[in-house]
């Protein structure tokens, strides 16, 4: 029996956090089910990441080449299908990656496996892989075991520690070809660093809620008062920027609205649930759908003006009960 | 020039999000507690992909929409009553569970099955759209096993853009991380997309597209074949809500300055 861990490298060659927190996690459940650990590296040159975890003590394979330099489902999946051929693993585990979310599931009928994916924790009890994961959007959490084998499992990131070790690893290329694939991959659209508010690695998470575009004491909307001040906020703490889903379907909708927000901003119930280690929210109410977007954010303090909110009540270390243009612009004030 | 397509849209249905959940064991495994009670909705993913289906279908003639749809038939006759009234598609309804539980390789089993059995689908006009995640199981992994079970390997998942070029080529920006796109393009049909959330609003409700689409959709309802998803030894040992409740801490009262003074301590803390 083998536990196969996978990993694409980045643009510069290397491995991201992810993929070594992945590999902690790939590490230990080999340890506890007393099985072979196996690497399988895929991405444009894989030498310098293969180095970067030898000391793993695992049998290294490699998919290398400009056709793997970029994330296209055909070809990723060609090689991780080469890789899991070559080393017939039980369990396939790799990080819940963007590249690998896509290209993984695919390979579950490939290998005529099963596959469980965005996993919040693996480990070995009694001899047998167990899993976590979220479902309803992160409103419960189950446990689950299943028989079928190859297993194929990605992990989503925060829940190891990345894995250090490095060492001197002996690497069986793996080659695939994959002349057949359709897909060009024509590049990245990426916004210039100063214009980007998404930052998935930033310690602080701002939120932005509906209430920012709403009436004011005066009768009026501030809708450039509120730009000004969120921008302000996050140029001067770096801070990632979230949206509640009413904010974002405004602008959607073409009503006067925060102009830097878009749908990939959104958090919560029908967006992505962020994982920051602290998270301000601003204008924002709501319940269950609130819940779901901060569920992994560690430290939680809000700003509203209703003191009985019920997103605040109990889900938030903090709420401060005022109006957020006050408060946020004194707070920019402060940060210089 | 358009190309013409035959776009098949797997979506399902999910309980209201605004609605608060909880879990129960049965002998079957775990479900909701009051599940059929709840109302439910088209999951968002898929609600995305259907609009933009048929916004696709649209503007390139002689284009057709199949909604596939695995849930309780009686439920899905329920929400169709609304979807049915936003854009033209053609229902094809398993009657089987849409449980968040529900094991997503035979999910796809099924849902590959009902695609294989829609009369006059041309496989090599096929786009294979649904949801990049849903509101129930979340896998997103549903779709990529679904077109591999159909033979079709050009996928992408994530996206929010799709556009038919003048050759027919179809060019699609899909979400990565950081808030940034990969721009990538295949040459056509066939090729399966997961939609995040697209970038068209929702379409207001149109009675007369309604009142056609039932014409057609309600005996589809009548003819769903039962679903065998019983093919897995998925087993879960336990569903549990997160029990954590923090004590929370109101401020009010304290002037403006000080409450911006005690965030940019905890800020920079």
């Amino acid at each position: 029996m083998t536990v196969l861990y996978l990993a694409h490298t980045e643009c510069d060659n290397t491995l991201h956090k992810s993929a070594l927190e992945t590999l902690t996690a790939a590490k230990a459940l080999a340890e506890g089910l007393g099985t072979d650990l196996a690497v399988g590296l895929i991405g444009a040159d894989t030498s310098a990441a293969a180095e970067t975890i030898g000391g793993c003590g695992a049998k290294f394979y490699a998919v290398s080449g400009a056709d793997f330099a970029d994330g296209r489902y055909s070809s990723d999946l060609a090689a991780a299908e080469a890789i899991a051929k070559a080393c017939s693993p039980e369990i396939v585990i790799a990080p819940a990656t963007s590249r690998f979310s896509r290209a993984l599931p695919g390979l579950a009928v490939r290998l005529d496996g099963r596959v469980d994916t965005h996993l919040s924790g693996i480990a070995a009890e009694d001899g047998k892989p167990v899993a976590k994961r979220w479902f309803y959007r992160q409103r419960m959490e189950g446990t689950l075991t299943r028989e079928e084998r190859p297993w194929i499992l990605t992990l989503d990131s925060g829940c190891a520690e990345p894995y250090a070790g490095s060492g001197a690893a002996d690497v069986q290329a793996v080659s695939v070809d994959v002349s057949s694939v359709r897909t060009k991959v024509a590049g990245m659209e990426c916004s210039s660093e100063d214009a980007q508010t998404i930052r998935p690695d930033a310690a602080l998470l701002c939120v932005a809620g509906a209430g920012w575009t709403k009436k004011q004491a005066d009768g009026a909307t501030h809708v450039d008062v509120a730009e000004k001040t969120i921008m302000d906020f996050l140029t001067a703490t770096k801070a990632s920027l979230g949206s509640s889903k009413s904010l974002v379907d405004i602008s959607g909708e073409g009503g006067a609205v925060i102009s830097f927000l878009t749908h990939m901003h959104q958090v919560g119930q029908t967006g992505s649930t962020p994982r920051h280690a602290k998270g301000l929210s601003t204008c924002c109410h709501g319940e269950e759908p609130h819940v779901v977007g901060w569920r992994f954010i560690k430290e939680r303090r809000a700003i509203n003006l209703d003191a009985g909110c019920g997103w605040a009540q109990g889900k938030c270390d903090v709420l401060y009960v005022g109006d957020a243009f006050a408060i946020m612009k004194k707070v920019n004030e402060l940060l210089g | 020039m358009g190309s013409e397509f035959h776009i098949v849209v797997c979506g399902s249905i999910v309980p209201d999000p605004l609605q608060t959940l909880a879990p129960q064991d049965g002998p079957a495994g775990p479900s909701l507690k009051n599940e059929m009670m709840l109302p439910a909705v088209l999951d968002p993913w898929a609600g995305h992909a259907l609009f933009e289906a048929a916004n696709l279908a649209a503007k390139n003639p002689g284009s057709q929409v199949w909604l596939v749809s695995l849930g309780p038939k009686a439920k899905l006759q329920q929400v169709m009553m609304s979807v049915a009234q936003k854009v033209p598609f053609q229902l094809v309804v398993a009657d089987g569970s849409a449980s968040g539980f529900t094991d997503a390789f035979e999910t796809a089993k099924v849902l590959a099955g009902t695609i294989d059995g829609i009369a006059g689908l041309d496989k090599s006009k096929l786009l294979l759209f649904g949801g990049w995640q849903s509101a129930s199981r979340g896998s997103g992994a549903v779709i990529q096993m679904v077109g591999e079970m159909l033979g079709v390997t050009e996928q992408f998942q994530g996206v929010d853009k799709l556009t038919v070029t003048g050759d027919g080529a179809i060019e699609v920006l899909e979400r990565v991380e950081g808030g940034a796109y990969q721009k990538s393009v295949v040459d056509g049909a066939p090729a399966a997309f997961g939609w995040a959330t697209g970038e068209l609003p929702e379409p207001p409700n149109n009675p007369q597209v309604g009142m056609q689409n039932m014409q057609k959709n309600m005996p589809a309802l009548m003819q769903a074949k039962p679903a065998d998803l019983s093919g897995t030894s998925l087993k879960f040992a336990k569903v549990e809500l997160p029990q954590q409740r923090r004590e929370t801490r109101i401020v009010k009262d304290m002037p403006v300055d000080e409450m911006a003074r005690e965030i940019v301590e905890w800020i920079k803390g």
